[in-house]
């Protein structure tokens, strides 16, 4: 029995392990340590607060990131008034007015985040031909989550000799190695309020660490619950085992 | 049924309506055979699937959007602005992984313990028909956020019809209501979503008739001979019951909370593009070993009907399966064969999993190849000519209080 039991166990740990797909031409990436790892983990607000800095510096020249609004970004720390001077720096286009007209104003906390264009063939028309994806999910919606996207803005090289890279820039974490995007990460391309220097590094970090949180907003709140829903379980769980245990004691 | 009550109110409803009395019978005092072991959990726990999956999936629906230019963002909406919306969601989605692995086990303990054969020849009919109708309400459901593997995933399993001769391109059309996968398919595959869970606790319902009418099948794979084999499922299986279920819930929230993501695929985080193919198109984990099986023949007709034969030759199995012993603790060979056949299984599942390309395709057609060969010659040929099976317990109270 407990072979058996022992073996379906292994059998439905191995139908797990299965999800783990052909990557066909993937490249190894360099795991990162996050905040946001572990069973306890939570997001560095700092962090994210930087990585927010050079996303709206670098990254949001080029990508939309539409499914996140700017009073969202009270997960990052910033209080009201900031939040909408940060909204305040857009305008964005309302109406119809009483007069049926279009018209614009600045951006408030409950907008959207600004696009830079106005739709995807207008933003691949000035970059290459080819759409910058939207960053809402990019940490989910990528093999390897953060750790791809930090290495990809690290992952910029020289082509070797044999790689013919046309218009396309070479990068060693990029599946197929050519990218439409060009390094977009120089170093102090940023200046941090916090005064932490603005590596490639820190700027790659941050800004990850702040897409995941865009990803994936409700991490800490799942962790917290899981950790309490647990406890709940291992808890019931001990009651019904003892409970079956009184149970059966008395058949033979 | 010899249901009495004092409560005057009971006996008013018992007299007009037995529902107190069948539901006494069936769930209180019905006898279940006393040596079964954890595997026989597994049932019960695939009903706690699916009334998670049916709760869940109710208060989805009521904020899901059915449109091709909504639907992704509402489900976003769902995880990021509706109170808890991440949690339900998250539920649904890892629960439907965790019906499947507690319904893949329920099958191979029936396997095993040879659970098909004379008299539950029906009850495990039943329960491929269940399972058949879980594999076409889990494509549907992942279909409905329209992410790219959504998209991607219902042009390639819908196609598949396409091999069918003659009628196969009407009938592809008919299934789209198109001419592409399109806002038509969404919008149906929306409604069978939710209809085809209540089709399946229809059958559901069906199988606990015949499971009532037959009683549990058991490790020793002898019949009950009277009340020294038994226990009434009140309090003995219920608490046992219960037990699984927090074990199986604590396996699913270490997903749910700190992997939810897991077992899903990153592309579908990706909204449905139809002018943009995914690199590799993979279903989700549970259809790998069929669709391994699909991919193995190198005809696509003959692919389909691979696959589809895969199910349909479990339909038969209690007519293929000849030996007079239902549990492989008393047969030998066969016992040596499951596990075979389980790890060809899990083989096909990896190969599911993996490019089309260079050794897994041999590997898969070999694989796929002893999955019928497992059933069509090992059980009904091989086996009854080598097989010598051990003696069976007189009783199933002896053989319990041997050990």
């Amino acid at each position: 029995m407990k072979k058996i039991l022992s073996g379906f166990f292994a059998v439905s740990l191995g139908c797990l392990s299965l999800p783990v797909f052909a990557a066909g031409d993937a490249v190894e990436l360099p795991e990162q340590e996050w905040s946001f790892d572990g069973v306890f983990g939570t997001y560095d607000k700092a962090s994210m607060q930087r990585g927010y800095q050079v996303y709206k510096n670098v990254c949001a020249n080029c990508h939309s990131m539409d499914l996140v609004s700017f009073r969202n970004l009270v997960d990052l720390g910033y209080n009201e008034d900031e939040i909408k001077a940060f909204a305040a720096e857009y305008t964005v286009e309302d109406g119809p007015n009483d007069e049926g007209e279009m018209f614009e104003r600045a951006a408030l906390p409950s907008d959207r985040f600004v696009a830079p264009y106005p739709n995807e063939k207008a933003a691949a028309a000035v970059n290459n031909g080819k759409a910058p994806p939207d960053l809402s999910l990019m940490a989910k919606a990528r093999v390897g989550g953060p750790d791809y996207i930090y290495a990809l803005l690290t992952g910029y090289e020289d082509a070797p000799a044999d790689v013919e890279v046309g218009n396309l820039t070479y990068n060693k974490y990029f599946p197929g190695h050519l990218i439409s995007m060009s390094a977009p990460l120089f170093g102090d391309d940023v200046e941090y309020g916090d005064g932490t220097e603005a590596t490639v590094e820190q700027m790659a970090t941050d800004v990850s660490h702040f897409l995941m949180w865009a990803a994936e907003p409700k991490l800490e709140a799942r962790k917290q619950t899981g950790v309490k829903v647990m406890i709940f379980l291992i808890i019931f769980t001990l009651i019904m085992y003892a409970a079956k245990r009184k149970a059966f004691a008395k058949v033979h | 049924m010899s249901f009495k009550s004092n409560n005057k109110v009971v006996q008013w409803v018992e007299d007009r309506l037995p529902i107190i009395s069948v539901m006494h019978h069936s769930i209180y005092e019905y006898p279940m055979p006393k040596n079964l072991n954890y595997l026989w959990n597994f049932g019960s726990l695939a009903g706690f699937a699916l009334v998670t999956m049916i709760v869940t999936g109710i208060i989805l629906a009521m904020q899901y959007t059915a449109h091709v230019d909504l639907a992704f963002n509402s489900v976003e909406r769902i995880m990021r602005d509706v109170n808890n919306g991440w949690l339900i969601r998250y539920i649904h989605m890892n629960m439907a992984s965790f019906f499947f692995i507690a319904v893949y086990i329920h099958m191979f303990r029936g396997l095993y313990y040879g659970s098909y054969k004379a008299p539950r020849e029906l009850l495990w009919q039943l329960g491929v028909v269940i399972f058949l109708l879980m594999m076409a309400t889990a494509f549907m459901g992942y279909v409905l956020p329209w992410g790219q593997m959504s998209f991607w995933g219902a042009t390639v399993i819908t196609n598949l019809f396409s091999a069918i001769p003659i009628v196969g391109e009407n009938i592809v059309t008919w299934l789209w209501g198109g001419f592409s996968v399109d806002n038509p398919t969404l919008n149906r595959f929306f409604a069978l979503h939710y209809l085809l869970p209540f089709i399946i606790v229809a059958v559901v319902m069906l199988h606990l008739i015949a499971l009532h009418t037959v009683s549990s099948n058991n490790p020793l794979g002898i019949d009950m001979k009277g009340p020294q084999d038994s226990l009434p499922m009140q309090p003995y299986y219920t608490i046992k019951d219960l037990f699984g279920v927090g074990v199986f819930l604590l396996a699913f929230s270490v997903f749910l909370f700190w992997a939810p993501n897991y077992m899903g695929h990153p592309d579908n985080y990706i909204p449905a593009n139809p002018l943009s193919t995914p690199a590799h198109i993979v279903p989700e984990w549970y259809f790998l070993p069929f669709y391994a099986i699909l991919r193995a023949i190198p005809d696509k007709l003959g692919g389909v009907l691979a696959m589809f034969g895969a199910i349909a030759v479990l339909f038969i199995l209690p007519w293929l399966d000849r030996s007079p012993i239902r549990s492989c603790k008393f047969r030998p060979v066969a016992r040596i064969f499951f596990w075979v056949f389980l790890l060809n299984g899990l083989a096909l599942g990896y190969l599911g999993g993996q490019p089309a390309e260079g050794w897994y395709v041999i590997a898969s057609r070999v694989a796929t190849a002893y999955y019928f060969f497992h059933f069509l010659v090992m059980m009904p040929v091989i086996l009854p000519m080598i097989e010598r099976p051990r003696e069976l317990p007189s009783s199933i109270h002896e053989a319990v209080m041997k050990s």
